[in-house]
């Protein structure tokens, strides 16, 4: 029988998103002096907001303030004292997590599943684990005596708006610095949000300071000259900018970039659970993920039964409203990013690979790419070595582990990597010879705010989560 | 039907140990990822009354006497006497001393009788005790038999008789049809439920089910998946379909919402009938049937609006 | 008549083998006074690339070993230079230094030594974690090599070399090193003392020659992983930084080290990744 669940949406009614947002400096609202920009809901392409966006003096203006929080009230502040707002900023972020899941997904078109059951809960937690160290950091094993670096000027990308909000924001404020932090151009609503429960928390004014903007705005906050550090997650080609433009300025760099990471199924795996893993890893947030398993390498012996399981899985997939809870693949976050999938999976077939999607009806306004499986794919193909950032998944084939490893760190990418065997050893063999900062085993996408979290390579440098995490933001 | 009988041990063993691995966190994280589904409106109102059309109705106490199947069987026939548009329930499933009071009150309503045999719930008894509590159920009329398997021989790794014992069981059935109880918590591990579940389908059995209700924990959505996932490939690999039947632990309409989408999700929709579905199970019914009338009447119903049998 | 010296020919060190500059160029190294030494190889781009190609075949056998024989290989790089002492010592001496502080240095060279053998085995212990992550998963960092590290070393000819080499190659990097332009020597004799350490061939090599022409092509190298740039003259850093910014280099800048101070961790950690991995738990 055809067994259909119904519409199930989660309700809008939780948010109340305003007409227009300007930036949060010094702990209020405040125009922008640049030009103002709309977001826009990926999944209608309905404008949601307009937003303000910082110039040079919007940002000089934003920094002031922060180096000014940070020398008078932040710093100087007592770590336990510190802790207290952090752990403040972890209630509300749960109190109002519905609210900010549901505006997670209208404002980045991820499904509602995921802004509720994974971003959400990360975020809290993240928060919640930070506000832990603030007056533990001398036992962090750094040093005896970690200061805090300044001003922190942090630049994230619109995947995971809230959740790389929380990244960079949790361990700075948790080593006494102070930040500016510049949300994505697409996914600003959040971080907008967020600014509003730091003055429920009654957080100090200019300890956090968001200003909104493209990319220009950003390029104006790591230049300037008044931050002490400078933390970016996104593209390698503005990681590379950013490098180069700290170059001989002695300023603190952390960078967390692209990946192309591999997958690898070896034919002992459960493979019930290899396949879940699979899509998890490919599909989880559209494929919107630097560390996504975005190269499958199953071993040859067991290909053909597992990409029959794979496609299997994969036509059960539901496609459509981010906002329907029942929705297991939303929408592509931007025109630009959907045409860049485009391109890229165009180019795969050019290339001479077959392409492979599950007969799924896509809606037809707003950003959409049905869930698709490249195979015959070579390392050559561009669809094996550029990061695609869509639900794009490559499959190539290897036939011994040694064979699997070198595929795999075959890449300038060395962000994460997947291993699935039932073989204890051989996981351990394989994990050890991957060149990437994060391993998953019998797992994928997997994310704590205690487990650090970064790459290898050209996927940046400097880790992200757990005690590691804080050394980003410390003078040790 | 294809049982295979010239399996040796070791072969068995072979065959068995050389099944896909089951990793625990990975299932049970697809099964709780599946359990957040929401099912809602119409979609619901459907699901509610396949539900009830798999229920296996059970009574299984040593208190049972043939007053207490006979108002069973009138609620498997009816289930909600206000309501005469709720269908009514797959089979009854009675010990086999209590089915020709089964047969008896079901008779022409089309609802099978199902009776456990083989010393359940433990299965330790010799296997002519075993073949003879069949044998007397299918004489009495059950056109199901719940048989169980002996777990301590599955665990010694003794699976040459756990095979022998189900297709001795199979040939004792006649035309009735056999589900096989592995008490997957006995069994303890998602390895050996679908070792279980594969020796099961190739020794002949009609249906898997997961517990027999007496051993907690009884079903749960991680091991009804990995018996889903068998049948799935069971059939891929032989042509030849074999039901599942989740019982033990299954109260509410949201659980049973569940199980549902875990079938719809996993073997797929050819699962979703009586045929080849059932959910053991008793307080489930009036559960479904209270959902159900607050889906009509738009109000949240009084249980002493509903049968107690 | 006395006997003529026979005089050493100061070469490069790449892979283990001791070859010349392949674009034949030497330069010659006075010592304080402005008196001729010896001629030192200058090096060239090619012998740059031929070198970052030895370190790189060299990184995934030494990066394998068990950290216990990389401590005691460093440990067998000092016991040799403690047994050269004396040679050290007049090196140093040509190069300016008096002599209790020459051996001072040597001496000093080799306790560093030492103490970097030492942490071979201790780093992962040290630098990582078991991480109690929320769900059913085995949790672990541990540091790993960052891979080819290009180093600029200081002119402090022995016991800055010692300081910037050791903690890159004890936790299983591999090293091109540019030797201090002005007093060289003693860089190349210290390659000798590293080729009869059981140190393998690839895992330092030692290029003699200008630093102003052979730094960038480290800076920019493709298969270079990262960089110390210890000995770069400040107005140099900028644009070294910027060059490894295309291939997103990890570059410890210089900042004004005394050598004869503890040298801390920094050193280590600046060359090291933190590896994750996550495992299921279950049954």
């Amino acid at each position: 029988m055809d067994f259909a669940y119904a519409p199930a949406p989660e309700s809008r009614d939780v948010v109340d998103i305003r007409p227009s947002y300007g930036l949060f400096v010094d702990g209020a609202f405040t125009d922008g002096h640049g030009e103002p920009f709309k977001t826009i809901d990926p999944a209608t392409e309905e404008p949601l907001a307009e937003i303000a966006s910082a110039d040079a003096s919007d940002v000089d203006r934003a920094v002031a303030a922060a180096r000014a929080a940070q020398e008078k009230v932040w710093g100087p502040m007592p770590g336990r004292e510190r802790a207290k707002y952090l752990f403040r900023i972890a209630r509300l972020v749960q109190e109002r997590s519905r609210e900010l899941a549901v505006l997670e997904s209208i404002d980045n078109g991820k499904p509602i599943r995921e802004s509720r059951d994974v971003d959400l809960p990360l975020v809290a937690a993240h928060f919640f684990y930070y506000a832990g160290w603030a007056d533990k950091l001398e036992y962090a094993g750094l040093g005896p005596a970690p200061r805090p670096l300044g001003v922190a000027a942090q630049i994230i990308p619109w995947n995971f708006p809230l959740l790389m909000l929380a990244w960079k924001i949790a361990p700075a404020l948790a080593g006494g610095n102070t930040v500016v932090l510049k949300p994505a151009e697409t996914t600003p609503l959040t971080a907008l949000a967020f600014a509003d429960l730091c003055r429920q928390a009654e957080l100090p004014p200019g300890v956090v300071n968001i200003v909104t903007g493209a990319g220009e705005t950003g390029a104006l906050l790591a230049a300037h000259p008044g931050v002490d550090k400078v933390a970016f997650t996104g593209s390698t080609a503005v990681g590379r900018s950013i490098a180069r433009t700290l170059a001989g300025t002695g300023r603190r760099l952390t960078l967390e970039l692209g990946g192309k990471a591999a997958n690898i199924v070896f034919d002992d795996a459960a493979l019930d659970q290899a396949v879940e893993g699979v899509v998890n890893g490919i599909f989880f947030n559209q494929g919107h993920v630097c560390c996504a398993g975005s190269r499958l390498l199953v071993q040859e012996t067991v290909a053909d039964e597992f990409l029959e399981r794979l496609r299997a899985r994969v036509s059960t997939l539901r496609v459509g409203d981010p906002l329907d809870k029942n929705t297991d693949v939303g929408a592509i976050n931007s025109a630009a990013q959907l045409a860049r999938i485009r391109e890229l999976a165009d180019a795969g077939e050019a290339e001479g690979a077959r392409r492979w999607s599950p007969a799924c009806e896509l809606p037809s306004r707003g950003f959409w790419f049905a869930p698709t499986i490249f195979t015959g794919v070579a390392q050559s193909h561009r669809v094996a070595r550029e990061e695609i950032f869509g639900p794009v998944l490559s499959v190539l084939t290897f036939r011994t582990p040694a064979e699997a490893v070198e595929k795999a760190n075959n890449t300038p990418y060395g962000l994460s990597a997947g291993v699935w065997s039932e073989k204890g050893s051989r996981t351990l063999w394989v994990a050890q010879r991957l060149r990437a900062g994060v391993v998953w085993a019998n797992t994928f996408n997997k994310f704590d705010p205690a487990s650090p979290f970064g790459g290898y390579k050209e996927s940046g440098y400097g880790r992200e989560g757990g005690r590691h995490g804080l050394e980003a933001y410390l003078h040790v | 039907m294809s049982t295979e009988t010239s399996l040796s041990g070791a072969e068995l063993r072979a065959y068995l140990h050389g099944l896909p691995g089951v990793d625990q966190v990975g299932a049970d994280e697809r099964a709780a990822r599946l359990a957040t589904r929401s099912v809602k409106a119409d979609a619901k109102a459907a699901a509610i009354d396949l539900a009830i059309t798999m229920v296996d109705l059970t009574t299984l106490e040593g208190a049972d006497t043939p007053g207490k199947v006979r108002a069973l069987c009138a609620k498997a026939a009816q289930p909600d006497p206000a309501d005469p548009s709720v269908p009514k329930v797959a089979a009854v499933c009675v010990y086999p001393d209590r089915v020709a009071d089964a047969v008896d009150a079901l008779r022409g309503t089309g609802i099978g009788v199902a009776s456990v045999a083989t010393a359940f719930p433990s299965g330790r008894a010799p296997m002519d005790a075993k073949l003879a509590d069949t044998r007397a159920a299918v004489a009495a009329g059950a056109s199901e038999i719940d048989m169980v398997i002996d777990r301590g021989a599955f665990l010694s790794g003794d699976y040459a008789k756990v095979y022998e014992e189900i297709v001795a069981t199979k040939e004792a059935c006649g035309d009735a049809h056999l589900k096989v109880i592995f008490e997957t918590g006995e069994l303890v591990t998602y390895d050996n439920v679908r070792r279980a579940s594969w020796l099961a389908m190739r020794a002949g059995a009609d249906f898997i089910k997961t517990s027999t209700g007496k051993v907690a924990p009884a079903a749960t959505l991680p091991v009804t998946l990995v018996m889903l996932e068998a049948v799935r490939d069971y059939r891929a690999q032989t042509g030849r379909q074999v039901g599942v039947k989740p019982a033990g632990g299954i109260r509410t309409t949201k659980d049973a919402i569940k199980y549902l989408v875990l079938v719809n999700e996993t073997a797929g929709p050819d699962w979703l009938t009586p045929d080849w579905f059932r959910l053991g199970a008793s307080s489930l019914l009036n559960d479904l049937l209270m959902q159900r009338r607050r889906r009509a009447t738009g109000a949240y119903a009084d249980p002493d609006h509903f049968t107690l049998d | 008549m006395s006997r003529l010296d026979v005089r050493k020919t100061y070469k490069l060190y790449i892979g283990g083998a001791f070859p010349r500059s392949e674009s034949g160029r030497a330069y010659p190294v006075t010592d304080a006074k402005g008196r001729f030494l010896a001629h030192a190889a200058r090096a060239s781009r090619k012998d740059v690339r031929d070198a970052v190609v030895a370190a790189r075949k060299a990184f995934g056998g030494w990066s394998g070993r068990t950290p216990y024989n990389r401590g005691q290989i460093l440990y067998r790089i000092a016991e040799m230079l403690e047994g050269r002492r004396a040679q050290f010592v007049a090196e140093l001496r040509d190069a300016g230094l008096g002599k209790d502080a020459a051996g001072a240095e040597v001496d000093a060279a080799v306790d560093r030594l030492v103490w970097y053998a030492g942490w071979a085995d201790k780093l992962a212990a040290v630098g990582g974690s078991a991480n109690p992550v929320s769900g059913p998963f085995f949790n672990f960092s541990t540091p790993e090599p960052t891979g080819v590290v290009g180093v600029v070393a200081p002119d402090s000819p022995l016991l800055g070399l010692v300081s910037v080499v050791a903690p890159v190659i004890v936790s299983g990097n591999t090293a091109v090193v540019l030797a201090s332009e002005p007093a060289p020597l003693p860089a190349i004799t210290f390659a000798e003392v590293l080729a009869t350490s059981d140190l393998p061939g690839g895992v330092v090599n030692l290029l003699t020659g200008r630093r102003a022409e052979l730094a960038p092509w480290l800076a920019s190298h493709g298969d270079v992983d990262a960089l110390d740039l210890a000995g770069v003259a400040a107005d140099a850093v900028t644009a070294l930084e910027e060059a490894a910014a295309d291939t997103l280099k990890r570059v410890f800048a210089p900042t004004g080290d005394d050598w004869a101070d503890e040298p801390g961790t920094a050193r280590m950690t600046a060359f090291l990744e933190v590896k994750t991995v996550w495992h299921s738990v279950g049954v």
